[in-house]
This record gives structure tokens, C-alpha cells and sequence, in this order.
């Protein structure tokens, strides 16, 4: 294996075009190593990308924030201004792991490792967060929806490097959260995870919702019967119970050692519901 | 495979070593650099039986790679004591027996050291949450938890 | 509580035993210079890995190291060829290195020695092993079954008359009791019958096995390592290396937890054999996957009980059947289990049986109050299921059949003192029990027994010439024992704490010292520690009247000083302890003394624990929002230890009651070998634990000392288990009582309508 850190994108992107075997990008490393030590995966190249000072900034843009990609989740949760603004996305990067893994852990490489139950993504998809990638090709955004295709796959093509998030601005009433079923109260992988993101009028009635799941299907659900139920309402609990049944409905969880289809499904729906509840509670401030 | 040559700051001193690429720097630690203190649990994060601080941020060095330690400064339990004077945290774990086999013990001080430097009063809450990464098998938890926030009450001079 | 008149031994006025001072070992441990297992090197020091079966029962049919061994930097390779027969270890042989069959996934096949640790696993990966797969069982109900594949095929049940005439998974039946269930239950006025199961949980010590091992060609050995008994070691690693015990001296390393789980072999005889085979010292570290798919977790349960009580609470019967799987070879703890079940209760009629039963896991290993546990979570859920019916407190159901001294126990013999109704008051008058509960919050309660062994102790105690005090025990120190061995030392010897120094030895300078389990060392340790005492003042006193020319008869030892005593009372001035070291060269010579015995008189520990549980109903979780274990220790020597005894047992319990689990899947290969899915609690998941430590003395140890360091572990399931049920509403049978579980019960009973 061969460890490099270049101090440039474009001289990692370089490295991982001409690579010759498998390359792997090294930004906090705390699924990386765990799989590199397991022997899970044998890379002849890594590529740390945390050398880059571009990628170690969090940066305002268009009312929104750019997250580099290796600015780690401890990072994050320092930063007033995204805490403000999306408090559900912070939220759910602090939940990656204990205080140790906070430390290292980054938002991209929680979308990247594209695990169905990583706990950023569902807050980031409900944000309609974009991620930024640089490639061979050049650049392009693509929604944070598009980066992992399946369990351990992503949309990535050969030396392309997710190297920011942007979460946009978004208008004034509006709130996230982010809720996730663990049966310690730290240190678990989600069993199920639900966030919800909403814009209320002045009235305070719903004009706009996203609702993502979790580690109840191969990727995160984005669930758009979820956000219908809530728009024109005021969270009622008529329209609590629609949005958990519309979540449990869009599930198609699997049985494992974490939990059952049954319990997925079923928790889903409360996940989403309470959820719902903190984000509307945020967004009326 | 060859090896990568690291010059970083150990415990405030210069420190050089060669690695393997895909050496963890609790390796590097331990067998290279023959500190001992820091311990490998599970070698995945979920046990901060390895913790120590990089650049002032807390993380498993299980978890690092050796080489990524380059111009870092890097802290470990051996670095806490200064001379023959304890830590307030390391007598108070001593004071309150807030350990018994004491090998999850030097990743706790290291972990509750951080902890205590950005929250010099925090609640048993938030002591709980930031040493969830931290386990410990024989005392559950108690006597530590007990320990750091004494530490920190004396630390703050009250 | 505690009753002077009857115990006098409680009555002795102690100046040192009680405190609470910092423990020998502290400095050490604080600052990371304490060194465990994996903490030591030794020059030229080759690095050993294990290769591991991936099939939970497959015939070996052929291991092919020669690739292995033709990789630059590898020295050499053990596989079952290197270990002759052995038949008085056969099981213990077979554990540490595959034979005939893999018997479970992780058994370990081959290992290899190299000069770096990337080396050795590249060549784990070379070494070609050819399997022969065949059918596994796992579960121990399907084992039981006839038909289920067989893991030993001359396992013919023992302790079944007559003796069947096939094998089976069964290795043995245990049977315990007196008078007549049937006439007990007929005159019973309600009867609460109940299945349970519980999962098989591993200790979880954070200290994974490693060991340094060292061979030289004239036959010697050393071998330095993390173990709860380096004799035990030592015994071992001779027999199956077939070398005298004598050239081998094994060092215990400092521990990080074992909980039972460091009481056998596994790393050791392996590394020995590779550092024979090299002539270079070999080092073997476990990963955190080895530990969890290749030592000893404990067993995992299957049960029926069955009590039956008249309206005014007198239990007039308890039956029960246990079945525990200890793995892939004989001995699960379910002859303890079927001992412990009904011992808190003096009871007319009873009647326990057991089997014990193998399965394709890895072997069990002792697991703190090895057995107890699972029996007391279902014989105690009952009884609080009688109290319900019954329309009883729980405690006072309990305090209604309590056993006490003059008892005959469920298991045989008569109980000496005990402190089981000590427990059950304290719990009543404590704060906690009438406290009041928040919504979905449910209390439960339950007791437990474990037995205090005794056994093989050998300890010296050396006076150094500047009065102070070198301790040397042959137990390693598994939570503290060095401070309370000091602690009694100083004690008997009217000295300071702190002018004791106590070290664990090593296997050449002891005699043969028993493991430290089954919470002796503090009784047994301490027993030799304190008889030692005895022997060096006995010395002490013969050196004073040397010097003042009078009879050895006419000096007693009185508050750390030799004093003239009878008829010389006064005649000279007392000696202390370090005055008549200084001169022990002009007197005799070193002064030391010695004991070495097998302790009896060992005094077995009750606790009764109270838990309150809050579960969320929507999602099943249940979180523990308050503690309170209260536990005989008969004597606190070092009460913060005691205390982080009764916590230790009562956080590990939680664990194994919400979340801990072995899951393995169809193929019989373990899904959760590591910390992140086998969910041990984590410092956000409790409260804090409260204890209360009652001391009711032991006749049986000077100091009425009885071991506490398992009973904590005993009651916690069925307290946990109380008070969920209480919480949700449903009465919980199997652990873990992990979310999906619950909260299928849960919806069971809304569906219900709520019946």
C-alpha cells in the first residue's frame, strides 16, 4: 500500500486517475481503517486529503454553507453559523460515532463509506444538500441523493473526489431535525434514522417538507408522500400520524443483526413523527 | 512496500520514526516508540482504549494512520503527569478507586482531559456523553464519572 | 442489621481494615506505565498469529503449510501435528488447536511465527486448510434433539441411569433437591409455571489475551502473560508441551478484566510451541474478533421453572429444569445453575435439574457466578410473578421464604451465617424502595446467591530490615486485591498501610496458588495473608525475647510491638516492628512468614438488587433510570473496591439483560464479533449505581471477609427483567430484552385488545 498527502486537488485527483490498483481517499478514516484493518479491503493507494486547506474550510455561500470534505464532525459543530441554519444536519454528523470518532469523522465520508444507515446522510438528503465532486473531468454537483447507489456503492466515477457539501439557504421559519433508533444511547450503527426538514409560513402552516429515511432500504429514502401529508397543515396530529404511516409505508427494510423488518418499519414511523415534531418546533422558533 | 519516514511532536518533543503506510499510529506508539500507555481494545474505534490527542483534538490512534502524524503534535497518557506531579484527574481517579483493572483507565484520563479543557464545569450528562466512547467493564462507570467531576470542581479552584 | 452478640468477630475494633486508601498499583495505572499483556517485548522477539476456522463444524481434512513457510520472514508454523495426544487434557487440547474436527467458526487451525505481524498474516493467508463441512447445531433446544448433528460421537450421557446407549449432544445431567415437589405443589394455593431462554453473553474484559512466550533449547521456558491463575497456566502449557512444570515459570502481567474469562488456555501453549520450535521469544495479541469468536463466552440458556406458594406467600414447591450449551465441548456452568437456582429460599420441596449440553460455539469459559445468573433471572421473574398474584410485596414474599443460618439449601448442605434477610431489610429501609416512579417507569427487584471458594493459597510475607513489609501473593490482582491484601496485612502486623508493599509472584517463588475466581482472593489470599502475619509475629515476638533473654512464651504481640507479657509484664520497654528488623541479622536473620493451605471456612454472598426501568412503548427501548444493589460482603476490607464489585456486576448485568448477545447466522458463523454490535453499556447508559454494603461476618475468616466479586452479577437480569415488565406491561422471558423484542411484545398485547 502506498500512502500519500497532497497538498492539491489537483495533484490527489492525478493520484487517483493513474493509479494503478485500487484506490482509496483517506479524509477521516474511521470506516477506512476500521475495513483496511479487518482486511476488508486491500487498497494499493491511499490518498489523505486532509493536507488540502481548501477541503479543511467550511465557507458561507449564496446564504448557504460549503462543508470541505475533510472537515471533521467536532469541526462542524463548532461552527455557529451551520448550527443556525441546519441544525438537524449538524445534529445528525454529531451522531457519527463517540467523541474520539467525532474528532476525525467527516460528513463526506459518511456519504461516501454509502452505508444505508450512515447517520448525515438522511439529514443532508431531507436539506437537499449537493455534493460537489472534482474528477479527471472536471467539476460537477450532483445531488447528495445520487452519491451512493447501494450498500458500499457509489455513483464515483475513477479519480472523482466528493470534496465539499453545499447545504443551501433556505428561508426564514423553516427547521430540521434528525432522529435516529440505537439501542445503547451512543457508540451504535442506526438501526433506523429519520429527518425532517420544514418551511412554515407565516401563519405557520407547512409550505414546504423534505422527510428522509434511514437504514430501511439499500439507500436513504427521500419520501415524498411523507412531505405531501405535512404541506398545507400545521403538524395536527391528524397529519402526524399520515406522515408516519406514509414512512413506514415507503420502507423496505431488511432483517439483521440490528433489527427486524417488523421494527424498522414500524419505528420508522414514529422516528419520522417526532422528528417532524422538532423540526416544526425549530422552525417556529 | 517501503517505508515513510515521520518527523511530528510527541508529548512536546521532537519525535522521528519510519512506518509502514498502513501502520496505525497506536502501533507506531507502542511498537515503535515503546509507549505502552495508550492500549488496543478493539482496534475499531469502539473502545477509546487508545485515545489520545492530535493537534489538541481527541481521537482513537487506532484509527490513524502513522503517517498521517507529520508535522502534528501529538499527546498520550505518558505526556498528562508533569515530573512527579499528577494530573487532577489522575489523582482523583486514584482518590475515588475509579478503577479496577485500569486498562480502559489511561484512555479515560486522556478522553476526560480533553473534555475538561473546552468544559471546565460540565454536568454529569455531558461527562456521560463524551466518555461514551470510552469503555470500561468492571466499575460501571460510576467512580469515573464521579472522579472527573471532581477533578474538574478542583481544577476550577472552587 | 448487625448483630454483635451473635458474631464475635464483629465486634473487633479495626484501625486499618475498612479504610479506603490508594491502592499499590494506582500510580502505575493512571500514568500508562503498568504493563499488561500485550505491553512487553523481549529482543528478537518473533510476532505469532492464528489461523481460524471459518465453519462452524467441518472435518479437518488436510492443513498444507508449505507456502506459509516458504514466505521470506516467517519461522515457523504449528499446526495439530506439533501437540501430542494428550488424554487427561483431550478437551483443552482440542480447544487451543483443531484435531480431527473444527468444531466451531473461529476454532483455530494453524500458527505461524514471523518476523512482523504483516508477515504472519500474510502468511495465515497461504497456509491451505481443506475442510469437510458438516451439519452444526447452535441453539441448545435443537441440540437436545435426537437427530441433531453430533459434535462428539463417544458422548454418551453421564449421571443417567442406565447409561444410554447412543451419543448425544448431552454431556451430563445434574439432579438437586429434597422432599417431594409433587406433595409441595398440591398444597400450593397458586402456581406460576414459566419458560425462559437467555443468550449466551462474553465477559467483554477490554484487555484482549496476549501473551510473550520463550523457549530455550535446554527445555526452559518462560512465559509472561494476562491470566486470572499463572499456575493454572503453567499446569496447562506443561502438560500439553509435555515439559516439567518446574522449567516453566510463567509471570502474570497486570489484567485487564477477565470476569472468569482468563482462568484457561488459549494464546499460550501455541506461542510456546512456535518459540520451541524458532528458539526466538514469540508474541501473540488477540484481536477483538479473536476474543469474541474464539474465547470463552458463557453459556446460553434454556429453561422451565415452576413454584408454587399457599395465599399467605409460603413457597411449598420449586421445580426447574435448566439446559445450558457451554459450547463445543463439556462443561457449561448448569451444574452451578442448577445449585443456585432456589438458594435463597429455605424450602420444604425442591427439585432442579440440568444438562449440560455442547453446541458448535467456541467453549465456554467461566463467567462471573458462572450459571447463576441465568437460573436466578427465571427462578426470580416467578417469584415476582407469584407476588403479583399473590397480591405480596415482593420483598416481603421473599423475606417470607428467605433461607437463614440452620437452613437446609436447595443445593444440600445447611447454611452456615448468611446475610440474605440483611439484604432484604436494607433494601426495604432504603430510600429508593418507596421512591416514586415517572410515566412508562417500572421497579423491579430480585436476590441472588453465589458461592466463596477457597482452595489452594500460598503466600509469603518478608520483613525488610527498615521495618516495612514485602507481600508476596500468588492471585492476580483482578480489582484490587493488592491494596486489601495489604490492607490485612497491615492490620495484623499493627503497621501502617503504607509500610506494606504487596506484588503479585510469580510461579517459581509460591507454592501452587488456586485461580483467582469464584471470589476468593480477598477470603483465601487474605486467609494466607493474615495466617502468614500471624506466623512472622510469632517470629518477632521469638526474636524480642532473645534479646531480653526471656522465654519466647512471655512476649506477646500487642499494637505493632513485641511486648513482655505474664509475669515480665513491664520489665522492658516494647519493640515495635521495625526495631527488632533492624537488628533481625543479629538475632536470627531475615524474618519472614509463610502460609500455605487450602482455605475453608469460605462464606457465600447474597444480594438483593432494585432497578427502576423506563421504557420508551413506541420503540421498545428500555433505559435504566436508577440503581440500588445491596450485597453481604461480611467484612468491607477496602470498601471502594467492594462497591465497584457490586457496580461492575450490576452494569455488566444490565448489558446482558437489554443488549448483549451472541447472533449467529445460518451458516453458524458469528454476526457481531466486536464492541460496535455486541453492545456492552456505555457510560451515557447508566445512572449512577447505588450501593449498600451490608456485613454480616463470616465465621469462617478472621475478619469475617466473604467474597463478593460475582454475587452482583446474579440478581441483575430478573431486577431488569421485573422491572420492564412492570414498565411495558408484559411479562418479558428471554435476553436480551432488546428492542425488537420488546416492542413485539408490546404491540402483541395493543393487539390484544389489553388482555
Amino acid at each position: 500500500m502506498q500512502y500519500e498527502a497532497p497538498q492539491t486537488l489537483d495533484a490527489a485527483v492525478a493520484l487517483l486517475a493513474d493509479a494503478r490498483g485500487a484506490a482509496r481517499v483517506l479524509a477521516g478514516g474511521t470506516d477506512l481503517l476500521v475495513q483496511l484493518r479487518s482486511g476488508a479491503i486491500e487498497p494499493d493507494l491511499v490518498v489523505d486529503i486532509k493536507r488540502i486547506d481548501e477541503l479543511k474550510k467550511i465557507t458561507a455561500e449564496d446564504g448557504g454553507y460549503r462543508i470541505g470534505a475533510a472537515v471533521s464532525g467536532a469541526e462542524l459543530g463548532e461552527h455557529e453559523g451551520v448550527r443556525a441554519l441546519w441544525p438537524g444536519v449538524v445534529e445528525a454528523t454529531e451522531l457519527i460515532g463517540s467523541t474520539q470518532v467525532q474528532g476525525r469523522a467527516t460528513m463526506a465520508g459518511n456519504l461516501c463509506n454509502a452505508s444505508p444507515a450512515a447517520d448525515s446522510v438522511p439529514a443532508m438528503v431531507a436539506a437537499d444538500a449537493t455534493a460537489r465532486i472534482v474528477g479527471p473531468d472536471g467539476v460537477r454537483d450532483t445531488s447528495v441523493r445520487d452519491v451512493a447507489t447501494g450498500p458500499g456503492q457509489t455513483s464515483l466515477g475513477r479519480g472523482e473526489i466528493v470534496v465539499s457539501i453545499f447545504l443551501p439557504a433556505r428561508p426564514a421559519r423553516s427547521g430540521d431535525a434528525y432522529l435516529r433508533f440505537i439501542p445503547r444511547t451512543e457508540m451504535d450503527i442506526a438501526v433506523v434514522g429519520a429527518a425532517v426538514s420544514v418551511s412554515l409560513d407565516d401563519e405557520g402552516t407547512c409550505v414546504a417538507a423534505r422527510v428522509s429515511l434511514g437504514a430501511v432500504a439499500a439507500r436513504v429514502l427521500l419520501v415524498d408522500e411523507g412531505a405531501r401529508v405535512l404541506i398545507g397543515t400545521k403538524l395536527d396530529d391528524d397529519a402526524l400520524q399520515a406522515l408516519a404511516a406514509a414512512a413506514s409505508a415507503a420502507c423496505s427494510p431488511i432483517n439483521d443483526k440490528r433489527g427486524t423488518i417488523e421494527f424498522r418499519t414500524d419505528v420508522a414511523g414514529v422516528l419520522a413523527r417526532r422528528a417532524a415534531q422538532t423540526a416544526f418546533e425549530r422552525a417556529k422558533g | 512496500m517501503s517505508q515513510i519516514h515521520v518527523s511530528t511532536t510527541l508529548n512536546g518533543d521532537p519525535v522521528e520514526y519510519l512506518c509502514e503506510p498502513d501502520e496505525t499510529l497506536l502501533d507506531v506508539l507502542r511498537d515503535r516508540l515503546g509507549l505502552t500507555g495508550s492500549k488496543e481494545g478493539c482496534g475499531s474505534g469502539d473502545c477509546g482504549a487508545c485515545s489520545v490527542t492530535v493537534d489538541g483534538r481527541l481521537v482513537c490512534s487506532c484509527l490513524v494512520l502513522g503517517a498521517e502524524a507529520q508535522d502534528r503534535e501529538i499527546e498520550t497518557i505518558e505526556g498528562v503527569a508533569q515530573g512527579e506531579n499528577l494530573h487532577p484527574l489522575q489523582q482523583k481517579i486514584l482518590d475515588h478507586a475509579a478503577l479496577q483493572c485500569g486498562v480502559c483507565t489511561p484512555g479515560f484520563i486522556v478522553a476526560a482531559k480533553a473534555l475538561l479543557e473546552r468544559n471546565p464545569d460540565p454536568s454529569e450528562t455531558e461527562v456521560r456523553y463524551w466518555l461514551a466512547g470510552n469503555l470500561c467493564r468492571c466499575t460501571g462507570y460510576d467512580k469515573i464519572v464521579r472522579a472527573v467531576m471532581d477533578a474538574a470542581q478542583e481544577m476550577r479552584g472552587a | 442489621m448487625l448483630d454483635k452478640t451473635k458474631d464475635p468477630v464483629a465486634e473487633r475494633d479495626f484501625k486499618v481494615v475498612g479504610t479506603r486508601p490508594v491502592r499499590p498499583d494506582g500510580v502505575d495505572k493512571v500514568t500508562g506505565r503498568a504493563r499488561f499483556g500485550a505491553d512487553i517485548s523481549a529482543p528478537g522477539m518473533l510476532v505469532g498469529k492464528v489461523k481460524r476456522s471459518p465453519h462452524a463444524h467441518a472435518k479437518l481434512v488436510s492443513i498444507d503449510t508449505e507456502k506459509a513457510l516458504a514466505l521470506p520472514g516467517v519461522k515457523a508454523v504449528v499446526t495439530r501435528d506439533d501437540f501430542a495426544e494428550n488424554k487427561k487434557q483431550c478437551d483443552v487440547l482440542r480447544n487451543i488447536m483443531a484435531r480431527e474436527k473444527v468444531l466451531y467458526d473461529g476454532h483455530a487451525v494453524a500458527a505461524v511465527a514471523a518476523t512482523s505481524a504483516t508477515v504472519a498474516r500474510k502468511a495465515l493467508k497461504l497456509i491451505e486448510v481443506e475442510y469437510d463441512v458438516l451439519p452444526h447445531v447452535i441453539d441448545v433446544d435443537e441440540a437436545m434433539k435426537p437427530g441433531a448433528p453430533l459434535l462428539h460421537d463417544d458422548m454418551i450421557t453421564k449421571g443417567v441411569d442406565p447409561e444410554p446407549e447412543t451419543a448425544s449432544n448431552i454431556a451430563q445431567r445434574y439432579e438437586f433437591g429434597h422432599g417431594d415437589v409433587e406433595k409441595g405443589f398440591a398444597e400450593a394455593d397458586v402456581v406460576v409455571e414459566r419458560d425462559f431462554k437467555t443468550a449466551a453473553a462474553h465477559q467483554g474484559y477490554i484487555e484482549p489475551h496476549a501473551c510473550l512466550a520463550s523457549f530455550t533449547p535446554d527445555g526452559q521456558g518462560e512465559l509472561w502473560c494476562c491470566t486470572q491463575g499463572h499456575y493454572a497456566i503453567r499446569g496447562f502449557c506443561a502438560d500439553l508441551l509435555g515439559m516439567d512444570i518446574s522449567k516453566l515459570r510463567v509471570t502474570a502481567s497486570e489484567i485487564g478484566g477477565g470476569f472468569g474469562g482468563k482462568t484457561t488456555v488459549f494464546l499460550e501453549p501455541l506461542a510456546l510451541a512456535l518459540s520451541r520450535k524458532t528458539g526466538r521469544p514469540v508474541k501473540m495479541v488477540m484481536s477483538r474478533e479473536e476474543v469474541f469468536r474464539a474465547s470463552g463466552p458463557t453459556a446460553s440458556t434454556s429453561s422451565r421453572v415452576k413454584v408454587g406458594a399457599t395465599k399467605d406467600g409460603k413457597i411449598t414447591a420449586g421445580e426447574a429444569e435448566f439446559r445450558y450449551q457451554g459450547g463445543a465441548f463439556k462443561g457449561s456452568p448448569v451444574q452451578f445453575g442448577a445449585m443456585c437456582a432456589f438458594a435463597c429460599y429455605a424450602l420444604e420441596n425442591v427439585k432442579t435439574v440440568g444438562y449440560d449440553v455442547v453446541t458448535n460455539r467456541p467453549k465456554q469459559a467461566a463467567y462471573r457466578a458462572p450459571g447463576a445468573p441465568m437460573a436466578a433471572f427465571a427462578v426470580e421473574s416467578v417469584i415476582e410473578e407469584l407476588a403479583v398474584e399473590l397480591s405480596i410485596d415482593p420483598v416481603e414474599l421473599r423475606l417470607i421464604n428467605a433461607a437463614e443460618e440452620g437452613d437446609q439449601s436447595s443445593f444440600g448442605p445447611t447454611f452456615p451465617r448468611i446475610g440474605l434477610v440483611e439484604t432484604l431489610e436494607a433494601t426495604k429501609a432504603h430510600e429508593h424502595f418507596s421512591a416514586p416512579l415517572g410515566p412508562n417507569q417500572g421497579r423491579g427487584i430480585a436476590s441472588g446467591y453465589w458461592f466463596n471458594f477457597g482452595g489452594a493459597t500460598s503466600v509469603s510475607l518478608n520483613i525488610q530490615p527498615d521495618g516495612t513489609v514485602a507481600l508476596a501473593v500468588g492471585t492476580p490482582d483482578i480489582g484490587g486485591s493488592r491494596a486489601s491484601m495489604s490492607l490485612m496485612a497491615a492490620e495484623e502486623l499493627g503497621i501502617a498501610y503504607e509500610k506494606v508493599k504487596a506484588i503479585v509472584a510469580d510461579t517459581a517463588s509460591l507454592g501452587y496458588n488456586e485461580v483467582s475466581h469464584g471470589s476468593r482472593v480477598t477470603f483465601a489470599s487474605g486467609l494466607a495473608t493474615i495466617e502468614a502475619a500471624r506466623n512472622a509475629k510469632k517470629i518477632l515476638c521469638a526474636r524480642a525475647a532473645k534479646m531480653w533473654e526471656i522465654p519466647e512464651e512471655a512476649v506477646e504481640w500487642v499494637d505493632g510491638h513485641a511486648r513482655p507479657a505474664g509475669a515480665n509484664a513491664g520489665d522492658f520497654e516494647p519493640m515495635s516492628l521495625a526495631d527488632i528488623a533492624k537488628v533481625a541479622e543479629q538475632t536470627g536473620g531475615p524474618i519472614s512468614g509463610h502460609q500455605e493451605h487450602n482455605a475453608s471456612g469460605a462464606g457465600a454472598s447474597f444480594a438483593t438488587h432494585m432497578v427502576d426501568v423506563e421504557v420508551d412503548p413506541e420503540t421498545g427501548r428500555a433505559h435504566v433510570v436508577r440503581y440500588t444493589a445491596v450485597q453481604d460482603a461480611g467484612k468491607a476490607i477496602h470498601p471502594s473496591y467492594v462497591e465497584g464489585q457490586f457496580q461492575g456486576g450490576a452494569a455488566q448485568g444490565v448489558g446482558w439483560a437489554l443488549n448483549e448477545e451472541y447472533i449467529y447466522n445460518d451458516d453458524g458463523r458469528l454476526e457481531n464479533p466486536g464492541f460496535l454490535d455486541y453492545r456492552i453499556p456505555v457510560c451515557s447508559d447508566l445512572p449512577m449505581l447505588d450501593t449498600v454494603i451490608v456485613e454480616v461476618p463470616n465465621p469462617g475468616h478472621p475478619y469475617g471477609v466473604r467474597g463478593v466479586g460475582e454475587t452482583g452479577i446474579v440478581p441483575p437480569m430478573a431486577a431488569i427483567a421485573n422491572a420492564v415488565s412492570a414498565a411495558a406491561g408484559v411479562r418479558m422471558t428471554e435476553l436480551p430484552m432488546s428492542p425488537p423484542k420488546l416492542l413485539k411484545a408490546i404491540n402483541a398485547k395493543k393487539a390484544n385488545g389489553s388482555a
